[in-house]
C-alpha cells in the first residue's frame, strides 16, 4: 500500500485540495490501486498547494501545485513511485525556503496526520507532558521562564511571568484560555498549528494547567476558523479517550478538562479582557486594568490567557528542556517566530525561523519578491495595528526591540506585502476606517478618535489646508496612542503614521510635516 | 420570515442543552443561528428568561458581533474578505465586481434569495489572496471571473 499526502489546510482547500484528494480517491479505486489518503496539515509552502506527497521508498516525494484535472496525467507518469513529472517537486524538506527553517513550535505541521494521537506520539509527542507530570509546578514554571518565551499574539510579555503570577494566586479554581481569535490580517500561523497539530496546542495547555493549578482550559476560536474547529474538537476527543484530557490524566491525579469556544467576528475579542468577557456570555468590551486576568481573569478568576503559538511552544520547552529553546534567537527575543508571508508575494507561506533575519531576507531570498512582479513598496508587519515599513527599513532584524526602535511592531509575525500600486493615504484611512469598525466603544479616544480620523485624512487627501489637518492628524494619534484603554486605539496610529511618514507624497504632502 | 411558533421549540431545546454550561450566550446564539440561519427578534425573550437577564442584555451582545444575524439570510452568504492582505491583491476591484453582478450592497440579500452579501476582515487565508467564503467553503486567489464561476455554480444548488 502507498500514502500520500493531501492536507486538509484551509488555505491547501481554498485552493481545491478536496477535488484533488477526491480525484485520487476516484481513480485509484478505478485502476484498484492500493493507496491510502492521509489528509495532513500543510507544509506551509502556499504557492505550491494543493500538494499531494508519496511515500516511496527513498522517502517523501512531492508535486505541486495539483489540480484535479491533473491527476490521470500523474498517476500515468508514475506516481505512485515518485516519478518525474512537471509538477515534480521532490523531497520538499530539501528546498531552502523549508531547510532554512528552524522549525520547533511546527515541526510536525504537514508531515503528520493532525488528529492521529498515535501519529503525534510516534513524533515525539506528548514527551513534554510526561515530563510535566514529573514536575512540581514551579519547576515547570521555571522551564518557561528559562526558555525566555514571550507572548506570541503580539505583546511579547514574558509567559513565565504570566505564569508564575497565577500560579502565586491563591484560588479554588484558575483557568487556560488560548486565544485563538487570530483577526490580524496577514496571520495565520494559530490556523496552521489547530489545523495541522492540535495535539501540540493540547498538549501545551494541559502543561499549562499542571503550573498553575488550573483544571479548565477553553480555546476561544474564531467563527472565521471551522476547519480549525473540526480539527480541535477530533483531537480533543482522541486526548480525552486515551487518557490526556480530562479526570486523572495518564493516572497522575491531575484533571484538566478543555474545551473549544467560538467567537462571532469582533476583531476587539482578540483583545484578552474583551476576549474574557465574551467567554463570559457579554459585549466583547475591554475591561480596565489592573486588576490583571491573571489575578481577576476569566469569572472573576486568577486565568493564564495566552496565544495559540505561546502554548504550541510549551511542549518542546518542557521535552527539551528552557535552555534548549532560549539558544535559538537574539537578544530578548529568543527562540523561534513562526513567520508568515502573505499579500502581494510570490512565495507566500510559514517560515519559523529563529528571531534574528532581516525583513529583507525573508522578502527576497525566501518570499521571492512581489507576485505581480512590480517593486515592493510597503510591507505591513504584525497586523492591521503594525507600521508600514518602508524600502530603506527592510535590513531590520525579525526582532521584537529591533522593530520597535525603528518605531514598527513585529507582532504575531504576520507580513502583508504591498507593491508599488498601492496608496498609503488609503491604507492609512483603511486603518482609521477598519478602528471605527472595530472599536468596542469603552473608551473616547478609539470610538471617536477613529471616526474623526477618517475625517481628517479624507481632508488632506481632498486637499483642504493640507498641513494644518496634517498636524491634526498627529495631535489626534498622539491622542489615542496615550489615551486610548488597550491597543485596538492605542495602535492604530502606527499604521496611519507610518504611511504620513514613509509616504507624505500618497497624501499630496510635498516634505514630511515636522513631528 | 417563518412564524416564531415554529422556531421555538428549537430555541427551547436549544437553551436546554447549554443551560448548566458556565457563559453560555454566545453558544446558545451559536446554536440557534446554525438552526435557524438567524436569530429572531422574537427568541430575546426566551433567552432572556432562561439565561436571568434582560432582553437589553442579550439583545446588546447579539448586537454586538457581526457574525451573529438578526434577519434571514439568503439561501447562500458570500463573504468577501476586506482585510489589508486582500487589498494588496485586488479585493476592492473584487468587492465592487461582486455588488454590481449580485446588484445589492453589503448586508443585503438578492431579490430572488439566493445569496447575500457580507463584509469579512480576515480569513486567514492571507498566503492566498484575495479570499472569499460561499457559506463555510472558502476560496483563495479569486479574480472576478473566478467568483462568477463560483457564484454559477451555487446558482442552481
Amino acid at each position: 500500500m502507498t500514502r500520500l499526502f493531501i492536507s486538509r489546510d484551509s488555505t491547501a482547500l481554498s485552493l481545491g485540495a478536496e477535488q484533488v484528494a477526491q480525484a485520487v480517491q476516484e481513480h485509484a479505486a478505478a485502476e484498484k490501486l492500493n493507496v491510502e489518503i492521509v489528509r495532513n496539515g500543510s507544509r506551509g509552502l502556499f504557492w505550491l498547494e494543493p500538494l499531494i506527497e508519496v511515500e516511496t521508498n527513498t522517502g517523501r516525494v512531492a508535486y505541486g501545485p495539483v489540480q484535479a484535472s491533473d491527476i490521470p496525467g500523474l498517476f500515468a507518469a508514475g506516481l505512485l513511485s515518485g516519478a518525474e513529472h512537471p509538477l515534480y517537486v521532490g523531497d520538499i524538506e530539501q528546498l531552502p525556503y523549508f531547510k532554512n527553517q528552524q522549525r520547533l513550535t511546527f515541526a510536525r505541521v504537514g508531515l503528520t496526520d493532525p488528529v492521529s494521537l498515535d501519529d503525534y506520539l510516534a513524533h515525539e509527542g506528548y514527551r513534554g507532558l510526561r515530563n510535566a507530570l514529573g514536575l512540581q509546578p514551579a519547576d515547570i514554571v521555571k522551564q518557561i521562564t528559562d526558555s525566555g518565551l514571550r507572548g506570541r499574539g503580539g505583546a511579547a510579555f514574558p509567559t513565565g511571568i504570566k505564569w508564575n503570577t497565577v500560579l502565586n494566586a491563591p484560588s479554588e479554581q484558575k483557568y487556560i484560555v488560548c486565544n485563538a481569535d487570530e483577526g490580524d490580517s496577514g496571520t495565520f500561523s494559530d490556523r496552521m498549528i489547530m489545523e495541522g497539530d492540535p495535539f501540540v496546542l493540547i498538549e501545551g495547555m494541559t502543561i499549562a494547567g499542571l503550573a498553575v493549578g488550573a483544571t479548565q482550559g477553553y480555546i476561544y476560536l474564531r467563527v472565521e476558523y471551522p476547519h480549525a474547529q473540526l480539527a480541535l474538537n477530533q483531537a480533543i476527543a482522541a486526548a480525552n479517550a486515551a487518557g490526556y484530557l480530562g479526570e486523572n490524566i495518564l493516572n497522575s491525579g491531575k484533571t484538566f478538562h478543555l474545551e473549544v469556544r467560538l467567537g462571532a467576528g469582533a476583531y476587539i475579542c482578540g483583545e484578552e479582557t474583551s476576549l474574557l468577557e465574551s467567554l463570559e456570555g457579554k459585549r466583547g468590551m475591554v475591561r480596565f486594568k489592573p486588576p490583571l486576568p491573571a489575578i481577576v481573569g476569566l469569572f472573576g478568576k486568577p486565568t493564564v490567557v495566552n496565544n495559540v503559538i505561546s502554548l504550541a511552544s510549551v511542549p518542546i520547552i518542557l521535552d527539551r528542556g528552557g535552555e534548549y529553546y532560549r539558544d535559538f534567537g537574539v537578544g530578548r527575543s529568543r527562540g523561534t517566530l513562526p513567520l508568515q508571508l502573505a499579500g502581494n508575494i510570490k512565495h507566500p507561506g510559514l517560515f519559523e525561523a529563529a528571531f534574528g533575519m532581516t525583513l529583507r531576507e525573508l522578502l527576497y531570498d525566501y518570499g521571492g519578491g512581489s507576485a505581480s512582479g512590480r517593486p515592493i513598496r510597503a510591507v505591513q508587519v504584525g497586523g492591521p495595528l503594525g507600521a508600514y515599513v518602508h524600502e530603506s527599513q527592510f535590513d531590520t532584524p525579525l526582532d521584537y526591540e529591533a522593530f520597535a526602535a525603528v518605531s514598527a511592531v513585529l507582532g504575531h509575525g504576520g507580513v502583508v506585502v504591498h507593491d508599488d500600486t498601492v496608496d498609503m493615504a488609503e491604507m492609512a484611512r483603511y486603518a482609521m476606517e477598519f478602528c471605527v469598525e472595530e472599536s468596542c466603544g469603552k473608551c473616547t479616544p478609539c470610538r471617536i478618535g477613529s471616526t474623526r480620523g477618517v475625517e481628517v485624512i479624507d481632508r488632506i487627501v481632498n486637499g483642504e489646508r493640507k498641513q494644518q489637518n496634517a498636524e491634526l492628524l498627529r495631535d489626534l494619534c498622539n491622542t489615542m496612542t496615550f489615551g486610548s484603554l488597550c491597543a485596538m486605539g492605542g495602535m492604530t496610529p502606527y499604521p496611519v503614521l507610518s504611511a504620513l511618514n514613509h509616504f507624505p507624497e500618497d497624501f499630496g504632502l510635498q516634505t514630511p510635516v515636522k513631528a | 420570515m417563518q412564524d416564531y411558533q415554529t422556531q421555538q421549540a428549537t430555541v427551547q431545546a436549544i437553551l436546554t442543552a447549554h443551560k448548566d454550561q458556565p457563559g453560555s450566550l454566545l453558544p446558545i446564539l451559536h446554536g440557534i443561528q446554525d438552526n435557524l440561519g438567524y436569530i429572531p427578534a422574537a427568541a430575546v425573550a426566551d433567552i432572556a428568561s432562561a439565561l436571568y437577564l434582560s432582553q437589553a442584555e442579550v439583545h446588546g451582545v447579539i448586537s454586538f458581533y457581526h457574525y451573529f444575524r438578526t434577519t434571514p439570510p439568503g439561501r447562500h452568504t458570500l463573504h468577501i474578505c476586506r482585510a489589508e492582505s486582500c487589498q494588496s491583491m485586488g479585493s476592492k476591484a473584487l468587492e465592487q465586481h461582486a455588488k454590481q453582478t449580485l446588484g445589492i450592497d453589503y448586508h443585503d440579500t438578492t431579490a430572488d434569495g439566493l445569496f447575500s452579501l457580507e463584509p469579512v476582515y480576515c480569513l486567514g487565508n492571507c498566503a492566498c489572496s484575495p479570499s472569499v467564503t460561499i457559506d463555510k467553503q472558502v476560496y483563495g486567489r479569486v479574480t472576478p471571473e473566478k467568483l462568477d464561476q463560483l457564484l454559477a455554480t451555487y446558482q442552481g444548488a
